[in-house]
């Protein structure tokens, strides 16, 4: 069935510079089977319902360890999940972004298969550590759940961010890509979240949206990738260094958000934007 | 080399003595069980780890080195025999090394020793501490026993000791702890939980310990074989119906309606996986596991 085994999608899982098992799992209980099903509606909700275009995916390295850096809004996690189908339906080179998951979803049941067999462990160092050291591409949100639940008022402005990634980078020598998601906000609109709720559920936070139903808003989005960065060092520096170099992917970050920004002619843009191998074609 | 293993009535330890006797080694065995068909070229003693005709053995015999097997898990025997046997005769047996002059010991332990627990990340390194004895009572005494057999290393410097993390392991003598959760047709799993196992070949196993005495190995080892694959995909593999209960149902059937007996508090082991890192044991022995993870399920479902 199409819906749930896109032939692009399987194409390009099976071009994933990866090594998988007789049973299609890599050494971290990544699965082939897994993959194909779950990135085939995310690629029909990539290409139909949020019309997502892709800028600078020529930055991502086609294989090799490295790290994208992105802003996290929206509340649902559809940015990330757009942002890690930008990536796999690269068909110039198709990566796997594997990203590390809230501690509250690894106890879940369900959720925590489910993520594991997607490729997203505990966000734990060590397994950005283990990821990278088997070159893999790992998508990091520094501002962590804060970001995600950032209230309408206060979009595409980043909030505080954890420095434990650059360190990561450093130890591990990986490159650090840069990465806007715009359209987050707009596709879902937080207006204030349920506060009692969340402590009842154990989550980070329960948000509501003008459409009242946990799903985005059929809002055109953009991603943006930077040119890789490289920092010197090997991740035992003071904090003050550190929080530089994370100040600077920070600017390289509202750089990419701000031109990201100005390219949309409204905010509610329900129409894809041309990407850039549509302009080259034309 | 003359090697003495204890426990050697238990399944791995007969493949071991086997690979030991063929390579020209001398074998000398303690175990309370019997070995009837015992083969030639090893020299078996019924007897008990912490009696006196255990200690004639190394008195009389002088072994070069320990391999020591003669663990009891939760399975079989009751708490206070399991530390008596565990804790106390691995003291025991490391005080008669030092005292008769052995030169190499090897505590074959196991890779459930870290405990399964969903904050804990996967391919454990030896210097991790185990923490298997906070929500698995039933493995303090076997985390206790790995612990003292570690502190040997400062105990007796001149005493070359290793400690072996081994992970599961399948094969035709269809005896360990992963043969025996996969002995019935029917396996029990938690909803919503599909852990990772890591399992290797029962022969890789025996090769792999046979390994640590030959190179002398010192410290504390993981050893393991292929990557692990989630727990589905071995009950797929092994010919079994995985049957999924929720959490709270969990315990009651365990035992029964043809379900594998586990203490209650095993369920974790059944919801988060326990993966270790062997790359310090490849390095220092240059072991190579002959037999894939889907060799190793499909030869424990057609033998």
């Amino acid at each position: 069935m199409s819906f749930l085994d896109d032939a692009q999608v399987r194409r390009n899982v099976d071009r994933l510079p990866i090594e998988f098992d007789d049973y299609g799992f890599d050494r971290f209980g990544l699965s082939k089977k897994t993959l194909i099903r779950a990135y085939s509606p995310m690629a029909l909700m990539y290409r139909h319902y949020l019309k997502v275009t892709a800028f600078g995916l020529e930055n991502v390295p086609a294989e090799g360890r490295a790290m994208v850096i992105a802003n996290h809004s929206g509340g649902l996690g559809a940015d990330a999940a757009m942002i890690f189908t930008s990536l796999l339906l690269n068909d110039a080179a198709p990566r796997l972004g594997q990203g590390m998951a809230e501690y509250f979803l690894t106890r879940s049941p369900f959720a925590r298969p489910a993520l594991s067999k997607l490729g997203h462990l505990t966000g734990l160092p060590e397994h950005g550590e283990q990821l990278l050291k088997d070159e893999r591409l790992l998508v990091v949100f520094p501002e962590g759940a804060r970001g995600a639940g950032k209230l309408y008022k206060d979009r595409y402005k980043l909030v505080s961010f954890g420095t434990g990634f650059m360190r990561l980078a450093l130890k591990m020598n990986a490159p650090i890509i840069p990465c806007a998601f715009i359209g987050g906000e707009e596709s879902f609109p937080q207006l204030f979240h349920i506060k009692w709720l969340a402590k009842l559920v154990g989550g980070p936070f329960v948000p509501v949206a003008p459409q009242l139903i946990y799903f985005p808003l059929p809002v055109a989005c953009q991603v943006y990738y930077g040119s890789p960065m490289h920092f010197e060092g090997d991740g035992s520096e003071p904090d003050h260094v550190i929080r530089q170099y994370v100040d600077e992917v920070r600017h390289a970050m509202e750089r990419l958000i701000s031109i990201g920004l100005d390219a949309r002619p409204q905010a509610f843009m329900f129409e894809r934007m041309p990407g850039p191998e549509k302009e080259r074609t034309r | 080399m003359k090697i003495l293993i204890t426990g050697i009535s238990g399944t791995l330890a007969r493949g071991v003595a086997y690979r030991l006797t063929r390579r020209g080694h001398q074998v000398i065995g303690i175990d309370r069980r019997p070995w009837p068909d015992v083969p030639e070229g090893v020299e078996m003693h019924q007897a008990d780890i912490r009696k006196r005709p255990a200690e004639d053995v190394f008195r009389i015999s002088r072994p070069d080195a320990l391999i020591h097997m003669a663990t009891v898990t939760h399975f079989t025997t009751e708490t206070e025999e399991r530390y008596r046997i565990n804790l106390g005769g691995t003291r025991k047996l490391f005080e008669y090394c030092h005292e008769y002059g052995v030169k190499q010991a090897i505590f074959v332990g196991r890779h459930t020793v870290y405990g399964a627990t969903p904050d804990s990340p996967l391919y454990h390194t030896e210097d991790e501490p185990p923490l298997a004895g906070a929500a698995f009572k039933e493995l303090a005494d076997l985390v206790a026993a790995d612990l003292y057999a570690g502190s040997a290393l400062w105990r007796w410097p001149e005493l070359n000791t290793a400690v072996l993390r081994l992970c599961y392991f399948l094969g035709p003598s269809r005896g360990g702890t992963l043969a025996g959760f996969l002995s019935k047709s029917k396996v029990p799993l938690v909803l919503g939980f599909d852990p990772l196992y890591q399992l290797m070949h029962e022969w890789d196993a025996e090769e792999a310990i046979t390994l640590a005495v030959e190179r002398q190995l010192r410290g504390v080892f993981n050893v393991a074989g292929p990557p692990p694959v989630p727990l589905s995909t071995v009950c797929e593999a092994t010919g079994k119906r995985a049957v999924r209960f929720p959490e709270p149902l969990y315990p009651s059937v365990l035992g029964r309606f043809g379900f594998p007996y586990l203490p209650p508090s095993a369920i974790a082991h059944v919801k988060y996986p326990i993966v270790i890192d062997n790359s310090a044991f490849v390095e220092a022995t240059g072991f190579e596991p002959r037999y894939t993870a889907k060799q190793t399920m499909e030869g424990f479902r057609w033998n």
